[in-house]
């Protein structure tokens, strides 16, 4: 159990024999998937990318074994573009973890023939392809990513990631505009600081003016736009922001220098104007970027539908199928779902009758029964038998999507401590503007010279934006930091929160457990090996898509099964090499050999037989295997002073039996949803913060319950949006982390906040004293609110945490 | 002093220009992705790594 596997970091089992060759050094693996991947990406010579990462690779992507339907140009569609020698397209690439995986990715692409051009793209995960369709298909482009562990589908460009991008350019473009502007227009400046009175020739004093202003105005025009446009905003909507007083203030700066040049006498503050602009743009550059990262992990959640469907064009005369990308579907078609599918879009049941798992979407366990008439749900499973199903909704109109949108919209909330900061900046903003009238007042009436300059002083230099900037930004990097790690915030309170969990309460089975049935043991009966029995095993199960056989599924050796026949709720029987085996239940497996079996007591875990002709071969013992890093990850809690429960619906056995193995004390076992709500509310009675991690299906009231919950990333993956987390990376290890993490984030912005306070109350006397020169006050407020970000940046560089980080040392620095 | 008026309306066509080049490398995808652009420069030769000799 000591090693990991070489590929994605995940402890091997026991029972494994994977090995990957790495420069002549065996490595082991954890499975046949992960050794696969490997050796596809060794034996392409991109081994450097195991050097260059910092991220362990996400568990292989399953193929859906259809790539070959995108050859179709009547599939293709609105996805690829077809120019006359060349196809362009760009594709979703999911299951990146760093940016050596766009690397990878790149390189997989670029070594198959027919290909112009590739380029990845880490930030948005998506990959944008040009090739040659007379040389290469787009199926075998597809496939070279998958067998590098990642899945790629075409993706229709003008969705999200679009809108990103521009945003992004955006904020760019002017904050370049900006930077360049305020650099120049102060070269122009420093002249007229330095001189001394009338040292300066008049006309090239108004040389410098008009240089200036020149520079000054795209500045305002355009990088300024978005703090008037806010202001407007905030303005109409009868509110005070923080852009209110900062458009004021460039306003009145700007038209007092305008005014000033065209007059050829007077004080230009165009330097002050610039720079206060291009400081204030950085800051909200970082902002978005962080905000960006969080919701381009959510959209990746929601990727649940198909990518194919099997379309019946006339229904009822015929029921030969036709498969579709799912996009191509329009509603009152009609599609046929059979048992193990997922639907691909809301629909009524035409014919057959079935049961559906709605998990995903209502959260609800247990599966729901179909008939003709009833509605189902892109997203969630069909379970038994083939269904007809005319479709209603497609695409952005189903359930699915709105309920990711939903979550889309949770993430963009403001948590308390924001709105916090925003009303104390309101009732700040108003007392700066009030305050710089009166002072505009008084100095107009004493020396109006000065006038001007005090009001743009006392606007631009108490303004509260590092008071409004303190929460937002620490949170915000605090949030990317958690994406990073593999946790999606999808409330804004589960930050602060976690930061002040006293107690974690854990779900066990899915959470502390794996949540499926894993090989634990074998015990071999007759003189034929153990490895033998195995592969046989994972020849008859080979196909199955029970759990019981996707457990048993592994490496067969190159050993075939034919003649399969599976017997529901005893097992499969089928012809290996010749013989005769089968595998499933005791009294099954021993039945090819009639006579006395013998009698075993009924054991904790699920116990499968394998038997020939010639008697029983080997017994097979299935568990919920305790996560590789639970253990770790409960030691790191309590480290930080965190207490751990668990509460689970399992046997007291098993229960007792992983508490035992993690060391854990305050267990309780057989506990219902409604006894799970229960203890956690009487923990909050008690005056303590709870934090609870499930796997989001069965346990969503006591998700709701619990002050911030986390679902793990692997579950019934829609239900996880109940909760204000999401560990999509599946370590517990990262949760001792995140609270750590937290804890650092809280701390910063109430270093912030206090930091925002002090300058204020301090700088505000000298600007209405008119001791303040504009200049100086867009550099003291920008100093400022630099100084809030960076202290908030201060997050990101914490040191990069490798599997042995200790958490709680991370929480002291 | 009168090379003032060359150089500064000189200088403003200059930062101009600076501008027009950043806009276009901005809209051209330079800052589109600013973190596998680093290893690329890292791990460019491709004939370097044979197979299986990768680590």
């Amino acid at each position: 159990m000591n090693s990991r596997c070489f590929h994605c970091g995940e402890p091997v089992p026991a029972a494994a024999r994977y090995r990957v060759d790495v420069g002549g050094r065996w490595e082991p693996v954890c499975c046949a998937g992960c050794e696969a991947v490997a050796s596809a990406i060794l034996g392409r010579g991109l081994g450097a990318y195991y050097r260059l990462r910092d991220a362990p690779a996400g568990a292989p992507q399953p193929d859906s074994g259809e790539l070959e339907l995108w050859d179709d140009p009547a599939v293709q569609g609105a996805f690829v573009r077809r120019h006359e020698t060349s196809c362009e397209a760009l594709l979703l690439i999911e299951g990146m973890r760093c940016p050596a995986c766009a690397w990878l990715g790149e390189r997989a692409i670029a070594a198959c023939p027919g290909v112009h051009a590739v380029s990845v793209n880490y930030a948005t995960h998506t990959a944008t392809l040009r090739w040659d369709s007379d040389r290469v298909r787009l199926s075998e482009l597809l496939r070279a990513v998958r067998e590098i562990g990642y899945r790629a589908s075409p993706f229709d460009s003008s969705r999200a990631s679009a809108v990103g991008r521009a945003e992004r350019r955006a904020a760019l473009a002017r904050i370049c505009v900006a930077g360049l502007g305020s650099m120049q227009v102060m070269m122009y400046a420093v002249p007229a600081y330095l001189a001394g009175e009338g040292e300066m020739a008049v006309d090239i004093a108004s040389l410098m003016r008009w240089a200036s202003l020149a520079l000054t105005l795209p500045v305002v025009a355009y990088s300024a736009w978005p703090f008037f446009s806010g202001a407007w905003r905030d303005l109409r909507a009868a509110r005070l922001g923080m852009d209110v007083p900062v458009a004021l203030g460039i306003a009145v700066a700007f038209g007092a220098s305008v005014a000033a040049t065209f007059r050829g006498a007077g004080a230009v503050y165009f330097d002050s104007v610039a720079m206060f602009v291009f400081l204030l743009l950085v800051g909200r550059y970082f902002e978005i970027l962080a905000r960006q990262r969080a919701a381009g992990a959510l959209r990746h959640l929601g990727r649940l539908v198909p990518e194919f469907a099997s379309r019946l064009r006339d229904f009822p005369r015929s029921l030969e199928p036709e498969r579709v990308a799912v996009a191509q579907l329009r509603a009152g078609e009609v599609v046929l779902v059979r048992p193990g599918e997922t639907f691909p879009a809301d629909g009524v049941v035409e014919q057959g009758a079935g049961a559906a798992s709605e998990a995903l979407v209502s959260g609800e366990a247990r599966p729901v029964a179909k008939s003709p008439g009833s509605t189902v749900v892109a997203g969630s499973g069909n379970l038994a038998n083939p269904l007809f199903v005319r479709v209603t909704r497609v695409g952005p109109d189903t359930v699915l999507s709105s309920i990711v949108r939903l979550a889309e919209r949770a993430a963009a909330e403001k948590p308390r401590l924001i709105r916090l900061a925003d009303r104390t900046a309101t009732w700040f903003i108003a007392s700066v503007i009030g305050l710089a009238a009166i002072a505009g007042y008084f100095w107009g009436a004493a020396e109006p010279a000065r006038a001007i300059p005090t009001v743009v002083a006392v606007l631009v230099a108490t303004c509260p934006c590092a008071l409004s900037l303190s929460a937002p930004i620490a949170l915000t990097v605090a949030v990317g930091e958690f994406a990073r790690g593999g946790i999606v915030v999808a409330k804004g309170h589960a930050v602060e929160m976690l930061a002040r969990a006293d107690d974690v309460v854990f779900d066990k089975t899915g959470t502390l457990t794996h949540g499926e049935l894993a090989l634990k043991d074998v015990a071999v009966h007759s003189d034929v090996p153990r490895e033998r029995c195995l592969q046989i095993a994972a020849a008859l199960e080979a196909a199955s898509e029970h759990p019981i056989g996707r457990a048993l599924a592994g490496e067969s050796g190159g050993l075939r099964a034919d003649e399969i026949h599976c017997r529901p709720g005893s097992g499969v029987e089928a012809r290996v090499d010749g013989v005769r085996y089968r595998i499933g239940a005791l009294a099954f497996a021993a039945g090819l050999r009639p006579g006395p079996t013998r009698r075993e007591d009924p054991p904790e875990d699920t116990v499968v037989w394998l038997g020939a002709e010639s008697g029983l071969l080997a017994s097979f013992r299935l568990g919920d295997e305790l996560r590789g890093e639970a253990r770790e990850a409960l030691a790191a809690l309590r480290d930080l002073g965190v207490h751990v429960h668990l509460l689970s619906g399992d046997r007291e056995s098993a229960v007792r039996e992983a508490a035992r193995r993690l060391d854990l004390g305050t267990v309780e076992a057989g506990a219902g949803p409604e006894r799970k709500q229960q203890y956690v509310a009487s923990l909050q009675r008690r005056g303590r913060v709870v934090a609870m991690v499930g796997d989001g299906i069965n346990d969503a009231p006591v998700l709701a319950q619990a002050d911030v919950s986390l679902a793990m990333g692997g579950g019934a993956r829609l239900a996880q949006l109940r909760a204000d987390a999401v560990i999509v990376s599946q370590d517990l290890r990262e949760l001792p982390r995140a609270i750590a993490h937290a804890r650092r984030t809280l701390k910063i912005v109430g270093q912030n906040i206090a930091w925002a306070f002090v300058y204020n109350v301090l700088v505000l006397p000298l600007a209405l004293a008119g001791a303040l020169t504009p200049w100086a006050a867009a550099l003291g407020m920008s100093a400022s609110s630099l100084v809030v970000a960076l202290n908030a940046l201060r997050l990101e560089r914490a040191p990069r945490r490798g599997p042995g980080a200790s958490p709680a040392r991370l929480a002291r620095t | 002093m009168d090379i003032l008026y060359l150089l500064v309306p000189l200088s403003v066509v200059l930062v101009f220009l600076i501008g027009a080049v950043l806009w276009l490398a901005l809209h051209g995808g330079q800052f589109d992705d600013l973190e596998s652009p680093a290893l690329r420069v890292l791990a460019d030769d491709d004939g370097a790594e044979k197979p299986g000799r990768g680590v």
